[in-house]
């Protein structure tokens, strides 16, 4: 909605369709015409420009449950990646008119300016609950209803989430160094979020960012302390070369942290497995119980996947944290020394900084292989 | 960690009276308490002094004690009981600060009690001002540059250093009580000394204003694994400078960024884990908005109003888990009872938006000072939820009962666009108002924004509100723009008042449920707000538990203000557990936060909304209910009657014509004709003069009131043509009169007041209350007292008698409240309200008689005699109670302590023991009197008509001790009539005065009564404010003072007076 003196504009008329048939009707906000998406919804109350530029969300239409949306305009700072990555975006209502320091455009210019569709005035809520009963879905936005329903129907249906990796990806080695750096990671780029490679640096580590298929021989000849496997889209299980490559590497003894994507696709290399949750976990309120510390913390999540618990054998490692909600599997500890994976975000962006102490705790086992490999 | 093993017996202190910044929040925080140690089996023993709680039911707690919360009192029910432990968090600040003095005086150790919650050394960090800079300092955290300081001097140094303006903060005191904003050293001169007075340690901190900066809180709770979570945001629309209790306040924070959010979160998690609470807690924050420069304001480590505001908003349970937590258990082990499925160990998410907005007093003290700063003013506040901030706001400002329906201030309209400008810089209770104005005669956003320091986020929000009033009153109504404005909080009845057409469309309300996960998860919370979309989840959750019961909806109260507390919502919890008792569905309505009735496991299904007309029929066309029921939720569920009558409601109780003929003056006239009972002689005027031509021909003294009030608004008792004018022209500006005022000769006799319910046929009065000030000072801020003690046989039957006559003539069903005067030998009725009144909680608890909880079944059809009563006055009790009055004036600048008819007291205690002296004693020991000479002189100066009873009252104070000191023609009576008293110069006559005599701090009591009160320029008034800024106990009535008189000679002390467990009555 804009507003001119006195008069009220809504954009153009836009449509949510799902693929069970119901439609949904509001306005479009963003770039015009028509996208198609796997349709999620996320709780997170703040944080929706590093919601837009997260690359986890590649090939999905997201929804906010929060229906405030675009207070605080959007800024340069706030990118957790270059571009936007999810196909289309549905809110209640967007703010035309933010307020905040840093603000430097609104959402909806944000939007347009990276040729997103967008739907808003819609009830979000109602749509939330569809997916929670039914399921996460295909859907599509459309500015442009198709005469064609049927076949449009079909599309939908249709639709699938080809080769995220490769989509997501870089495709050549990037680096960003540290002065003097304590360690030096390689960070396989399944999809990265800015602020991973913020909390390595921060911690004075050097990472080489290289690309999500890289060979294990490519990955070890760099030499690393430490292996980031990063967050990233799509269905582990799909994933069969990286996980192939992955096993090649948990031969090695170089210590490894992997977020997300980067826990499930390990978890798989090992020997586990990964299901599809109904409707996922997305937002930054999910309690996850740390059983080292015996502690919960509140954590930033946002995955549809999840590493099936029973299936980290006695020979592969255990559960190390837990979902507090529905149980499910938050992180591994792997019996290979220095190796743990996270299912949560612990560099959050949106969300909460309460599981940081992670990549400290990366940071020591890469310090202590260092030193036994000095001693070696 | 389950339940600790070594807890068996809990001690639990509630927050006394309600005064301003101590409301109705902690009997919700404290009925929580109760319940939840009761669930766990733990024996609970609970002391409060405020009878019209929840959590001073006989069935709330093992033990429950009615007793002034003092320190002595307390040793003393702690010798009796012996519990275990004591839980310091949950009783507000009096339960905080009780605790700390119970470490302090070495009671807890000397009796191994554990305290629970947060430790003397955790509160000691939090509230001692020094001590809590140090702690921020030694975690990194950034303080305000601040100092504290015991001596003005020390202050005005300071303030050099920094630079003004400085805030002043009082240490250890409630609501910000006696701090303030002093831009200059003269202010600070002013303030400073104000402070370190109303500190009881004499101490105040300096510090530096970073007033225009946002304030942001987060209610925060952690358990003994330091597992710790934030349970909701919220952000103050008034920047830094005004108490978060006076601010609107939006949940969840709506301005800042992932960032900023985190930022400050992850700060509130540091302080409390720093502080060791296992509770809750809530953080203040002070944040640039121009950068991510950001400073601690304050942490309460406790719950707070904020908490139950977060509770309310987010349908997370603080005080429930906060209790759990304090007994042992960690947040992985307690339920979400929301879900029932997920664990208390998350951070709600909302899928809405909530606004809570203030209810000030100023309509009562129209003549107090209307500024708002860090001593809040609010006697209550309501809260509102919607899918848009407009929507919310709109709602709220319904809520508030000011009668709008817009952010639009008629009286605003005739001022220039210079005053507008000037008002904006002002900052009071009607500044939102001024915005608006300023938006709607277009003063730019950034001129706004830099005059008030108001986000432009909110700005902006608002004016989209203007814009859309401009929008609908041009050109067609379409449907798309009636969507728009609906969803902006517009009523239909605005819309078409504004657009002068009807709807294209009628939108419906469709119902949304809170249910702290934004719909993650299927929940089975009751609690809903209504919003305009398609999807009505309430109509589906009563579709899914039909069970062939009946369905009643009850309207709640609204917002706490004087005249109409808790005391409503205490009947209203109480009708709904009746209703569920009998084998029906309760349905509530009602919008504010700090309530038991709107705890949502209370009743079958809350409805969170404003309550007027259209706002109910949304809750009503989705309910379809089988009845509902008005006389519980005070004036203002009684004002809904109309409405619901004409939408053919089931109202259950009297019918709305005899509540229209027991309020309208000339029916009621008739009414006592026909019953024969007498009353004062009375008139009715619409005009000026139409008032002063019928007060002469009653007979000055003559009360003035309008007709349909509550509380005595608008009130006074009249001596003159010039009284009499004076309150014609205050009436008539604020209010086009479309009700007469009402004249009537004012009796000065014994009032006297009964609580009946009535079944159609036979009546059950439980008890005659006599008051102890004679009328024309307010009902409600009299001390009552129950039996009554200087009333014959004859009178109480005759009392019986009339009331039985008026009950049967106006059709009573349910409840009903009588007053009455007595007067040279005759028994007059001053009013009858067919509702339940104020006393109604104490009277229940003394008598044993759960009047409402009968009165509800009486609606649904049960005979007074079925329910088990034999009808008529129910014998006398055993025991004697006293419920004395309480007043919020230290926090109410200007407002004249000067009681009259107009009610002016926020809260209430009871005093009850075995008999009359010792339940007074305990009364005024419970009100906050100090029962036993600290200094030496008792200062009298009264008007005229006061003096001769003045006589006797100076010689009571004489034989206790005291010295009297009185002003000169109070002084000349005295002395002529044989009492030596010694005279004083007026504040300002030469020194000494008034003011070097407070000053010295020699003065324990002052009486002072004049003919002419209310102004602030008024010297009777000014003086009494100098006794009240210097906590000196000033009584207003002869009856009152001597009521004190004859408790201090009475002898009672706690060695003579027994603590009474009610639970055993």
């Amino acid at each position: 909605m804009s507003r001119n003196s006195t008069q009220y504009e809504h954009g153009k008329p836009a449509y949510l369709i799902l693929e069970d048939g119901s439609v949904f009707s509001g306005w479009n906000l963003g770039a015009e015409g028509t996208a198609i998406g796997e349709v999620v919804f996320t709780t997170g109350m703040t944080g929706y420009q590093e919601t837009l530029t997260d690359p986890s969300y590649y090939g999905q239409i997201v929804t906010q449950t929060f229906p405030l949306i675009g207070n605080y305009g959007v800024n340069e700072a706030d990118r957790e990646s270059a571009k936007v990555w999810l196909n289309g975006y549905i809110i209640r209502e967007w703010c035309y008119e933010p307020s905040n320091f840093r603000s430097r455009s609104t959402l909806g210019e944000y939007l347009e300016s990276h040729g997103i569709v967008g739907i808003y005035d819609i009830d979000t809520r109602a749509l939330t609950r569809k997916l929670r009963s039914k399921g996460v879905m295909n859907g599509a936005i459309t500015t442009d209803m198709p005469d064609d329903k049927p076949g449009f129907m079909r599309e939908i249906k249709a639709y699938s989430i080809e080769e995220p990796l490769k989509a997501v990806s870089v495709k050549e080695r990037v680096t960003y160094n540290c002065a003097d750096p304590l360690c030096r990671i390689v960070m396989l780029d399944y999809g990265y979020k800015n602020n991973i490679l913020r909390s390595l640096n921060a911690r004075g580590c050097s990472v080489m960012i290289m690309p999500y298929d890289s060979s294990p021989q490519d990955i070890m000849a760099m030499k690393p302390d430490g292996i980031m496997l990063s967050n990233g889209p799509g269905d582990p299980s799909k994933e069969t070369e990286v996980i192939r490559n992955l096993a090649e590497l948990l031969k090695t003894d170089v210590p490894i942290l992997g977020i997300c994507l980067g826990h499930q696709l390990l978890a798989i290399a090992a020997g586990g497995r990964t299901e599809k949750l109904k409707y996922g976990h997305r937002g930054a309120n999910q309690p996850v119980m740390d059983m080292e510390k015996d502690r919960i913390y509140v954590t930033s999540q946002n995955h549809g996947y999840a590493v099936v618990g029973d299936s980290i054998t006695k020979d592969i490692g255990h559960v190390s944290h837990y979902n507090v909600n529905d149980g499910s599997c938050e992180g591994v500890g792997y019996n290979r020394p220095g190796t743990f994976t996270v299912q949560f975000h612990p560099e959050a962006c949106a969300g909460p900084h309460d599981t940081q102490y992670l990549f400290d705790r990366f940071l020591e086992n890469m310090l202590e292989y260092k030193k036994n490999k000095t001693i070696g | 960690m389950p339940l600790r093993e070594d807890i068996k017996k809990v001690l639990v202190i509630g927050s006394g009276p309600i005064v301003i910044g101590q409301a109705a929040e902690f009997d919700y925080a404290g009925s929580q308490v109760c319940r939840t140690l009761k669930k766990e089996g733990l024996e609970v023993v609970l002391v409060n002094s405020n009878p019209a709680t929840i959590m001073t039911d006989k069935t709330m707690a093992d033990r429950v004690y009615i007793e002034p919360l003092t320190l002595p009192v307390l040793k003393k029910i702690i010798e009796i009981e012996r519990p275990d432990s004591i839980l310091s968090t949950l009783g507000g600040q009096m339960g905080l600060t009780l605790s700390m003095q119970l470490a302090k005086a070495g009671v807890l150790d000397e009796m191994g009690i554990k305290v629970l919650g947060a430790t003397p050394e955790t509160i000691n960090k939090a509230e001692d001002r020094q001590m809590f800079k140090d702690m921020l300092i030694s975690i990194g955290e950034p303080v305000i540059p601040s100092k504290v300081v015991n001596y003005i001097e020390g202050a005005l140094e300071y303030a050099e250093e920094i630079g003004y303006p400085v805030i002043v903060r009082p240490a250890y005191t409630l609501g910000g009580t006696g701090g303030g904003i002093a831009n200059n050293p003269d202010e600070l001169r002013i303030i400073g000394s104000d402070g370190l007075r109303q500190s009881p340690i004499t101490q105040i901190l300096v510090e530096k204003s970073v007033s225009g900066w946002k304030e942001i809180e987060f209610e925060v709770i952690r358990d003994s694994k330091n597992n710790t979570i934030t349970v909701c945001s919220m952000e103050n629309l008034d920047p830094v400078g005004v108490h978060t209790g006076d601010s609107i306040v939006v949940a969840p924070a709506v301005t800042l960024a992932d960032k900023e959010y985190q930022m400050l979160r992850s700060a509130s998690i540091k302080i409390i884990q720093e502080l060791g609470v296992e509770g809750g807690c809530n953080c203040q924050f002070a944040l640039d908005p121009d950068s991510f420069e950001y400073a601690v304001i304050e942490v309460n480590p406790r719950v707070s109003r904020s908490s139950a505001l977060a509770s309310k908003a987010t349908g997370y349970p603080i005080a429930k888990v906060a209790s759990k937590i304090a007994i042992g258990y960690t947040l992985d082990e307690i339920k979400n009872e929301v879900t029932g499925d997920t664990y208390a160990c998350f951070e709600p998410a909302l899928d809405y938006v909530v606004v809570k907005f203030p209810k000030w007093p100023f309509d009562k003290f129209v003549y107090a000072k209307r500024t708002l700063g860090t001593q809040m003013k609010a006697t209550g506040e309501v809260m509102a939820i919607g899918s848009f901030f407009e929507q919310a706001l709109m709602k709220a400002v319904r809520s508030i009962e000011l009668g709008l329906d817009t952010l639009e201030l008629k009286k605003l309209h005739d001022k220039s666009i210079l005053e507008i400008e000037e008002f904006l810089h002002s900052c009071d209770d009607e500044r939102i108002f001024v915005v608006y104005e300023a938006l709607r005669r277009g003063v730019p956003i950034d001129s706004i924004y830099n005059i008030t320091g108001i986000d432009r986020w909110f700005l902006s929000k608002i004016n989209n509100l203007v814009h859309m009033d401009k929008y609908l009153r041009e050109g067609e109504l379409t449907e798309i723009k009636y969507k728009d404005a609906k969803d902006m909080g517009f009523l239909d009845s605005t819309i078409e008042r504004l657009s002068g057409q009807k709807p294209p469309c009628r939108l419906k309300a469709a119902f949304k449920m809170v249910d702290t996960c934004a719909a993650e998860f299927e929940a089975e919370t009751p609690y809903f707000y209504a919003t305009f979309d398609e999807e009505n989840e309430a109509e589906e959750f009563i579709e899914k538990h039909e069970d062939g019961r009946k369905k009643i909806v009850v309207f709640g109260s609204g917002p706490i203000r004087i005249g109409q507390g808790i005391e409503f919502d205490y009947c209203s919890v109480h009708c709904i557990n009746a209703l569920r008792e009998s084998g029906h569905e309760a349905v509530i309505v009602n919008n504010n936060p700090e309530t038991v009735s709107t705890d949502f496991d209370i009743s079958d299904r809350l409805y969170f909304e404003p309550l007027t007309p259209e706002d109910i029929d949304g809750v009503l066309d989705t309910e379809k209910p089988d009845g509902v029921i008005v006389q519980f939720g005070g004036q203002t569920a009684i004002k809904t009657t109309k409405h619901l009558l004409e939408r053919g409601e089931n109202i259950l109780g009297t019918s709305a014509d005899s509540i229209d003929e027991a309020e309208d003056r000339e029916r009621f006239d008739a009414l006592l004709e026909r019953c024969d009972i007498p009353r004062p002689k009375g008139r009715t005027a619409f005009t000026t003069e139409e008032a002063v031509k019928a007060a002469n021909e009653l007979g000055y003294p003559v009360l003035l009131r309008p007709s349909y009030v509550l509380g005595g608004q608008n009130m006074i008792i009249a001596h003159s043509d010039g009284d009499v004018r004076e309150y014609m022209e205050i009436i008539t500006s604020t209010a086009d009169l479309e009700n007469p005022v009402l004249l009537d000769k004012y009796l000065m006799g014994t009032e006297i007041e009964v609580d009946a319910i009535s079944d159609g046929k036979d009546l059950l009065i439980p008890g005659i209350m006599e008051h102890i000030e004679r009328a024309g000072v307010h009902s409600g801020d009299s001390i009552s007292v129950y039996p009554p003690q200087s009333l014959s046989q004859e009178v109480k039957d005759k009392v019986v008698s009339y009331t039985e006559k008026l009950v049967r003539e106006l059709k009573v069903l349910g409840m009903v409240n009588i007053q009455y005067v007595y007067y040279n030998g005759e028994l007059y009725v001053i009013e009858v309200n067919p509702r339940s009144s104020r006393t109604v909680p104490y009277i229940s608890k003394v008598t044993n008689v759960p009047i409402v909880n009968l009165a509800t079944k009486v609606l649904l059809g049960s005979t007074i005699r079925d329910l088990g009563y034999e009808p008529g006055l129910v014998p006398e009790a055993s025991y004697v109670a006293v419920k004395v009055p309480v007043f919020s004036f230290p926090k109410l600048t200007d407002a004249d302590s000067q009681l009259g008819p107009e009610m002016k007291s926020t809260g209430e205690v009871l005093g009850i023991d075995r008999d009359f002296e010792s339940a007074l004693y305990k009364g005024l020991l419970g009100a906050g009197y100090e029962l036993h000479k600290v200094d030496d002189v008792v200062l009298f100066t009264v008007k005229d008509e006061d003096k001769p009873e003045a006589v006797p009252l100076a010689k009571k104070f004489i034989d206790f001790g005291y010295k009297i000191v009185a002003t000169e023609g109070t002084c000349k009576y005295l002395n002529a009539h044989g009492v030596k008293a010694e005279k004083i110069n007026y504040f300002d006559e030469d020194k000494p005065n008034t003011d070097t005599l407070f000053d010295s701090g020699a003065v324990d009591f002052v009486v002072s009564t004049s003919k002419i009160g209310r102004k602030p320029a008024t010297r009777s008034v000014q003086m009494r404010r100098k006794a009240i800024e210097r906590s000196i106990a000033t009584l207003t009535s002869i009856d009152t003072a001597n009521a004190l008189a004859n408790a201090l000679l009475s002898g009672k002390n706690l060695d003579n007076v027994q603590m009474v467990d009610i639970s055993k009555i």
